[in-house]
């Protein structure tokens, strides 16, 4: 099977692995007294002044370890929010990933206003736009560095400067879950408050992530329990995902260059193939700045369900839209926000290239994509 | 041979598709997602739900054969939902299976069975298919408990020569046997017998939340024009219902005929409730051609025995003359003719007559 679904999730790196094992012998909880304990808490402190340092000028008390992107994302987002008393105001991009949309949703159902900025046809998001939408109340203003379906990046440091300068006691979020594996990250460059990432996109295990929390906000913690990670997130905190994290951080980090530069050629190599056979092909996204490993096309004629399973068929892993609780694949609400038509949305598909991925899996995904289309013809 | 199984999650799906994976044919499962609920999600309770979609998922897992799930949200709203809601509406008893059938799982999913590269769909339906000179035939499951030729007789030549059926050549009890000696998990699942977007609730709750308009209270009158009582919608009564009226009268009586125009219930005694036949809209016969005698057995409801009737032509629709007068001929539900077990074709009743 050839696995172009890295956006999805991508395999665990061996430094992470190492780094699991390592944990073996320091079993204790982190919160006791004894030398057990001090041992546990030792090697998670470490872990964390290691994935402050992955964030630019970030110092580890606001490095928060979490059980995933999507907890970090409802953490920033409806944490900030409550802390600022919940009847605010919230402004989050129309493309964001749904962790931070139904977020504010739910902070909606609570009594706060919530304002949706559009995105242009590429998917870009107007810092302008952001700011005018914030008032006096606002709380919380979510956009995310890079999206997960498209993969175009986001002005996020001129939004923040933009929202900072509208309001400056409003907090600004970034999901950064998607560009961690290909973008260079730095919080203070992106005038961020918080920032949300999730091992398993770039190589850590499942089930984990951190959420970068600038020194002083307020946030309502939204595990509540024992004052584990700063009184932000209640629960024995788990070692083993923690280190295979952040080792996936270093091992990522130093990665970046090199991947933006092979991963970047297999994309265009792929995108190339197919625009040469395929007539009409759309790249969507592709007048934005996009990551390198996205590759989101749009295939004339063709039903995106009906080309994924002929792809899976044919020994190709790709993806559309968001897969829904029973796995059925649902209309994105990313290409609708972009203005594109139903009908074009419907054609779309995903292909993301990672870490693992080989310079002749180019040739070889356009060869099983164009055969599959071939075959529909 | 390429085939796409169509996976409820049910034991009999379950067990048409280990029936074509043990045939040797290339097995690709399917499950419909036909309905949701406000946030997008599969309900979580009543029939079609997400633990349905699980237990297809698993089957497939363990007959080894790929699944997936396939969004018909929309062209089911569209083809059964909103005809069961207008059907109400129009103080009819509608079908949803049959409309269900008719344009989503033999028409959207056996057009999507080609773009898949499927030669055949499979279902597990308790009806048979076979080849007769004459051409297809569908026939009526061996099982007489559990056929369901009923809610296929829209079924073409052109649809039947690339349908599989596998289960309509067994009973309940050895599909359950079946699915027990592969271990499948579905084995001794209950079945659901629910209307699958109605769930566990009663169909007029589902009414009054989706098709509002259905709550129109109205009178009931008896069939000599007496007042005796009033109700809260037409949608909350079939013909021949005999219980829920909500009035006390001394001998039994039963809805026969519903004017949703005027929100009136008309009641009345068994000999009211008599048809001496129907006129059946939207026809179509299995072969294609009405049949050379118009002597045929009709069936005018899912659970109700065929009797012995007469065929003739009226314009685009047909009459059907009962040899025996029949009680509680409902618009909306169909009537499909057979010739012993071999279904002929059949439409939807329009009226009694």
């Amino acid at each position: 099977m050839l696995y172009l679904d890295h956006a999805a999730t991508t395999p665990m790196r061996p430094q992470a692995w190492e780094a699991m094992e390592r944990v073996r012998d320091t079993f204790g909880n982190p919160s006791g007294v004894h030398a057990v304990s001090r041992a546990a808490k030792n090697s998670l402190e470490e872990w964390r002044e290691r994935a402050a340092q992955l964030l630019g000028e970030a110092s580890p008390s606001e490095v928060v370890f979490t059980g995933g992107g999507s907890e970090s994302d409802n953490l920033a987002v409806i944490g900030a929010a409550l802390a600022a008393g919940a009847a605010g105001h919230v402004v989050v991009s129309a493309i964001e990933h749904k962790a931070v949309l139904e977020s504010a949703r739910f902070l909606e159902r609570v009594g706060a206003r919530v304002s949706r900025i559009p995105v242009d046809r590429s998917g870009v998001v107007d810092p302008d736009a952001v700011a005018a939408a914030v008032d006096p109340e606002t709380s919380v203003v979510s956009v995310m560095l890079a999206n997960n379906e498209t993969g175009t990046v986001q002005p996020v440091a001129d939004i923040a400067a933009a929202v900072k300068a509208a309001n400056p006691g409003a907090l600004v979020h970034t999901d950064a879950v998607q560009a961690f594996i290909s973008r260079d990250i730095d919080v203070a460059a992106l005038g961020v408050d918080l920032l949300s990432l999730a091992a398993h996109k770039f190589g850590g295990p499942k089930g984990v992530g951190l959420l970068y929390v600038r020194d002083g906000v307020r946030l309502e913690p939204l595990v509540h329990g024992g004052s584990q990670e700063m009184g932000r997130r209640a629960g024995t905190q788990n070692p083993m995902g923690v280190a295979a994290m952040v080792a996936a951080m270093e091992a990522s980090a130093a990665d970046r260059t090199g991947f933006r530069e092979r991963v970047g050629a297999m994309r265009d190599a792929f995108e190339a193939r197919l625009s040469e056979s395929v007539p009409g092909l759309r790249v969507n996204g592709a007048t934005g700045e996009r990551l390198v490993q996205h590759a989101h096309l749009g295939f004339p004629g063709q039903n995106s369900e009906t080309l994924l399973i002929r792809l899976d068929g044919g020994g190709l892993a790709a993806a559309a839209g968001s897969a829904c609780q029973s796995g059925a694949v649902e209309v994105s609400h990313v290409l609708d926000a972009m203005g594109m038509g139903e009908r074009e949305a419907a054609e779309s598909v995903r292909f993301s290239f990672g870490w693992t991925s080989q310079p002749d899996d180019a040739p070889l995904a356009a060869k099983i994509v164009l055969g599959v289309l071939e075959e529909l013809s | 041979m390429r085939v796409i199984v169509a996976m409820s999650g049910g034991v009999d799906s379950s067990v048409a598709a280990a029936m074509m994976a043990q045939e040797g044919h290339e097995v690709i499962g399917v499950t419909l997602k036909q309905w949701e609920d406000a946030s997008g999600n599969l309900p979580t309770a009543g029939c079609c739900t997400v633990g349905d979609a699980e237990d297809a998922r698993r089957v497939a897992a363990q007959l080894d054969i790929p699944y997936y799930v396939l969004d018909y949200v929309d062209e089911f709203r569209q083809a059964v939902v909103e005809p069961f809601g207008h059907g109400y509406l129009a103080g009819r008893t509608p079908n949803p299976c049959i409309e269900c059938n008719r344009t989503v799982r033999f028409r959207a999913l056996l057009e999507r069975t080609a773009e898949l590269g499927g030669d055949m769909l499979a279902t597990g339906h308790y009806a048979r298919v076979s080849w007769h000179p004459s051409g297809y035939q569908l026939k009526r499951g061996v099982d007489p408990a559990k056929d369901q030729s009923y809610v296929l007789h829209m079924l073409t030549q052109e649809q039947l020569s690339r349908i599989r059926l596998p289960v309509g050549e067994l009973t309940k009890p050895e599909v359950r046997r079946y699915a027990a000696r592969l271990g499948l998990r579905t084995a001794a699942k209950l079945e659901s017998q629910e209307i699958c977007f109605v769930g566990d609730g009663d169909y007029r709750d589902f009414l009054t939340e989706h098709f509002p308009e259905t709550a129109r209270p109205g009178v009931i009158v008896d069939v000599d024009g007496t007042e005796v009582g009033t109700h809260e919608g037409t949608a909350g009564f079939t013909i021949g219902q005999r219980r829920g009226l909500g009035v006390a009268l001394q001998e039994p009586r039963f809805v026969v005929d519903i004017d949703a125009a005027s929100s009136t219930v008309v009641i009345g005694g068994r000999e009211a409730l008599l048809a001496a036949g129907c006129r059946v809209g939207g026809v179509s016969f299995v072969s294609g051609l009405p049949p050379r005698s118009p002597a045929i057995e009709v069936k005018i409801r899912y659970r109700s025995r065929p009797v012995a009737a007469r065929l003739e032509p009226i314009q685009d629709d047909w009459l059907v003359h009962f040899e025996d007068p029949q009680a509680a001929v409902a618009p909306g539900q169909a009537a499909v003719f057979y010739h012993g077990d071999v279904v002929v074709g059949g439409g939807t009743i329009e009226s009694a007559i």
